[in-house]
Parts: C-alpha cells; structure tokens; sequence
C-alpha cells in the first residue's frame, strides 16, 4: 500500500499506539480466559506457574443446566434464520423485480423497521404474545424478528444487480416465478446469504433483553438468559465460576468467529455497505 | 388485478404481516396505550388523556433517565466513532500483525453484552478488581467504581465504547479499502503531508460511513440496555438508569403498563428523530427507484 510521506519514527510510534489499543482490547478477553482455567486463588494475582485447571468448567456445567440452554439457544437462532432466509427472499424478489401498485410505500414500511426496532417495544410485544398463549415459548423469542427489514434491504439490493437477461432466459424456458427465484437468484446471491446469516446468528446468539422478558423457564431460556440468572443468584459469588460460565456461552460463536475470521469480518462489511 | 400484482402481494404478505405485527402495530399501540390508564384485571382502562405523560413529567426519575441517557450518548458516541475511524487507518496500512490486531479490535462484537459485562463487573470490584489494583500499584485507594454515583455512569460508559468501537472499525475499513490509491498517489507527488492528505482527502470522502454509524450509535445508545441490567440495575441510585431501562423497569418490575407506554413513546420519538437523520442527510446517497 502505498503511503504518502511516512517517517520511520512516526511510523514506529503508529505500530506502538495500534498495538497498545490492540493489547488494551484484548486485555479483558485474556483475563476471562485466565481465571477460567484456573484455580479461584489466582484471580486475583497473576502468577505465570499457576497450574492449569478445568474444575471451574466442570463446576459450572454442573451448576446450571447450560446443555438445555444451549440446544434452546440452537434452536432459536436457527428458526430464526431458516424463517428470515425463507420471507426475506420472497418480499425481496417483490420489490427487486416485480412491478405493482404501493411498491415504494411498502418499500418504506418496510425499511422503517431499520430505525425503530422490535427491542425498544418491548412491553406491547409481551402483551401480544401472551395474548397469542405464546409467552414462555421459544417461538415467541423468536416471532418479532422473522420480518426482517434489514435482510429484505440487503437481498433486494443483491437481485437488483442479477442481470435480467437471466431471468428471461429461464422464464423462455418454462420456469415459473418460483423456479426462477429458487434456479436464477437464490444461487447467485449466495455471498448475501452467507453474510446476513452470520449477522443474524451473531445477534441473536447475543440478544438478551428480550429473551429475558419473555421466557420464564429452563425449557425456553437462551445461554445469555441462563448466564445472567446465574450470575446473579450465585451468593457468595465465585469469579473463576463466573467467568468460566461466561466463556463457555460465548465459546461456539467466538471459535466459530476465530476460524472463519475473514468470512466473519467481511461478512459484517458486506452487510455494512448498503 | 393483474397477476404479477397479485404474485407480489403473495409474496410480500408474511414478511409485511409479522413486520407490521412486531413492529408497526406495537409502536400506534404504546402510542394509544399511553392515553390509557393501566388496566386492571379484566376492567377495561379508562381514558385519560395527558395524565401519563403528566406524571411521567413529574417523576424525577424519568428526569435523570433522560440526563443519563443524554450524556451515556453524548460521551459514548463519539468516543467509538474516533476510536473506530482510528482503528481503521491502523489496519488499513501495512503494520506488522494487522491481521491479529484486527482481531483484537473486532472481538468485542462477537461477545454477548451480557458476558462483556460480567467481565467488566469483575475488572470495578473494590480491592480485587484490576482497576483497584492498578491504581494500588500506583499508590492508590479502594473505590467502589460501581457503587459510586459518580463513577456508575462513567465505568458503564467505558464498556459501551469496549463492545462497540470494533463494530464501526468495520465499516470504516470497508470504505477505506474501496479509496481509489490514484488519489493518495496524487497527494504524495505533490508532497502534500500525511495530516493533510488525511483531513481533505479521507475524512471527506468518509462522511457518508460516518453519517451512517453515526446514526447507528444514536440508535444503540438507545437500545442496548444489557450491561445495565447485569452490572448496576440503574443504581446506585438511579445514577446508570437509561430510558430503556426506565421503560423496563416500570412495565416489568412495576407492572405500570400506562407508565411505561408513555415513556416508551419518548424514546420512539427519539429514534424517529435519529431516522429522520438518516432518511434526510443519508437517504439521498440510497436509491430507491
């Protein structure tokens, strides 16, 4: 890459400061990391010879049912992805290439969802769905976030861009309005679908504040649900414990971030550039 | 009706009926609930007009919600959009270990708030915390970070900037990596310096991202409570209450629905502002069609 006027010293202390705010930010991960896999004395003072343990792990599995919170969390953020993928595509393929009355009104109804999102309605979403006898259920977690205007956006911006000769050439040969979208669009939008759906999976793996609105029991409690209400009914509160429950709900998410780091990062800028 | 008409309008229905249920429909009714009395038991409310918002202004609380909000924005905000514009430019050029320092910025993003702040609740305990044993290897007393008023809000400030700073970093990469290098080519034939090269070249062709998360930051700042329920419930003394929190407080630990509609209400007006941000400086590099 090229550099306009760069001084060795000024670019020395560029490397420096990066790497301090690097250091700075990981500070807080390697900690957690630290007192987990080791004994409870060693929290509190670093101390490079300190054995290494499990029994933090162990004691917190134990503790608090993780594995059903776990296959709970599974659960809702692959519902959540299957529904969103389904919807998105067909409202996008609407408003990429069809041509109907109150297109661009509906178009803004939809994207008005981008600013005013279903976290902050929190109150009259929990009547609804105990009004539907849904409350409690991993459905319901899951049900105002289906209509996604955000992955109705980044799909039809992707369709728009797939050359409608394509499209002609499939129809002359006999394909229906569906066949085209299922043959033509969906496999060339796949980079799309890729991004948005580590997007989703990532926030919905995170997602907290309604979760815990809505949920009342082990059998619907996501990770992040469970980890709160475990750290914070634990008394006499046990940090190596603590912490060790708190790396391991966001151990799948973080080793899968870790492994496919470019696919991630790339994948948040994609959904970024709208 | 046509039928491409009809196609459309079968495919756009589920996706516009769970969007207008979960989103539109709830927002017109906070808007008519906060009109309402709360109801009790199967009694229906009573109209009662401006009396929510009446008291909602009478409640001091609401008050220092707003306050706290207002400066949680006001100190969050453009801390991480600095910070994450000069994480970019870090990354941006050919240091050693670009790879892994930008790990290390995006990191945060992939944590649950909620992990992040059992973390950080470790990091303000008193005498044991990091911070207290920093400052003691400094010579420095015990302070109780989080049970200071004010500190509370400073140290939930600090882990808002932690968790997002990485995330915008993203955004600004991914327009740094699309600048023409002819450009800098340019700059650097007329000797023009890096200072210089940067703050009439970059910073403006960067506007429109900042604009962007900027108005994400708005949005945020108003809707990630997480790391208030965990780590200080609002306290000490309502000095870390934030209008959502507020909002969740008095719907779900009060059960006062009419209370928390209307201030539901305020900080929907405050997101419309923040949209009508975006739709009006924004809108016009998006096109519609």
């Amino acid at each position: 890459m090229m550099v306009a006027r760069h001084s060795p010293i000024g670019y020395s202390l560029e490397t420096l400061g990066a790497w301090l705010l690097g250091l700075l930010w990981m500070l807080p991960l390697l900690y957690a990391i630290w007192t987990a896999f080791h004994p409870a004395i060693y929290a509190t003072h670093f101390d490079p010879l300190a054995p290494l343990t499990f029994a933090n792990l162990k004691a917190a599995w134990q503790a608090a049912p993780f594995a059903r919170y776990l296959i709970n969390t599974v659960m809702l953020v692959t519902l959540i992805l299957a529904a969103q993928f389904v919807l998105c595509t067909l409202a996008a393929f609407a408003f990429a290439r069809l041509i109907f009355p109150g297109r661009d009104l509906l178009f803004v109804v939809v994207l008005l969802q981008l600013m005013v999102m279903p976290d902050v309605l929190l109150v009259e979403n929990y009547r609804t769905l105990v009004q539907l006898h849904l409350a409690d259920t991993i459905l319901a977690i899951a049900l105002p976030y289906l209509g996604s205007a955000f992955g109705i956006f980044l799909l039809r911006q992707t369709f728009l861009t797939i050359p409608q000769p394509l499209d002609d050439a499939a129809r002359l040969e006999g394909c229906g309005l569906l066949a085209r979208l299922w043959r033509v669009y969906v496999p060339l939008a796949r980079p799309t679908y890729i991004a948005y759906g580590l997007v989703s999976v990532s926030y919905h793996w995170n997602n907290f504040l309604w979760p815990l609105v809505i949920t009342n029991s082990v059998t619907t409690r996501p990770l992040t649900v469970g980890l709160a209400i475990f750290a914070t009914t634990d008394q006499g509160i046990d940090w190596s414990i603590v912490t060790a429950a708190t790396l391991m709900t966001s151990a799948p998410l973080l080793v899968a971030f870790l492994l496919f780091q470019r696919q991630f990062v790339q994948s948040f800028m994609r959904a970024g550039i709208r | 009706m046509r039928r491409e008409t009809v196609h459309a309008y079968l495919l756009l229905l589920p996706a516009i009926v769970l969007l207008v249920a979960f989103t539109h429909w709830p927002a017109i009714a906070t808007l008519i609930d906060s009109l309402y009395a709360t109801p009790h038991g199967s009694r229906p409310a009573p109209f009662v007009g401006a009396d929510n918002y009446r008291d909602l202004f009478d409640d001091p609380v609401f008050w220092q919600a707003l306050r706290n909000n207002a400066w949680y924005a006001v100190a969050t905000i453009p801390a991480s959009i600095v910070l994450a514009l000069a994480m970019a430019l870090a990354v941006n050029e050919a240091l050693p270990g670009r790879a892994m320092l930008r790990m290390a910025y995006f990191l945060p993003t992939m944590l649950p708030m909620i992990a992040v702040a059992n973390i950080w609740l470790f990091f303000y305990t008193p005498d044991y915390g990091l911070f207290d044993r920093v400052i003691a290897a400094f010579g420095g007393g015990r302070h109780n970070w989080l049970g200071d008023a004010a500190t509370a809000l400073p140290a939930m400030i600090a882990v808002a900037v932690w968790k997002e700073a990485g995330f915008f970093m993203i955004f600004y990469l991914a327009a740094l990596q699309t600048m023409p290098t002819d450009l800098r080519e340019a700059a650097a034939l007329e000797g023009s310096s890096r200072w210089n090269y940067f703050r009439r070249v970059t910073l403006p062709l960067l506007m429109p991202i900042t604009l962007f998360v900027l108005v994400n930051a708005v949005i945020n700042a108003f809707r990630v409570i997480d790391h208030i329920v965990v780590m200080t419930r609002g306290g000490p003394d309502n000095a870390t209450t934030l209008l959502l929190y507020y909002v969740y407080e008095t719907g779900f630990r009060f059960w006062d629905t009419a209370a928390a509609a209307s201030a539901t209400v305020v900080l929907l007006t405050i997101m419309a502002l923040a949209a009508a941000l975006q739709f009006g400086l924004l809108g016009r590099r998006v096109h519609y069609r």
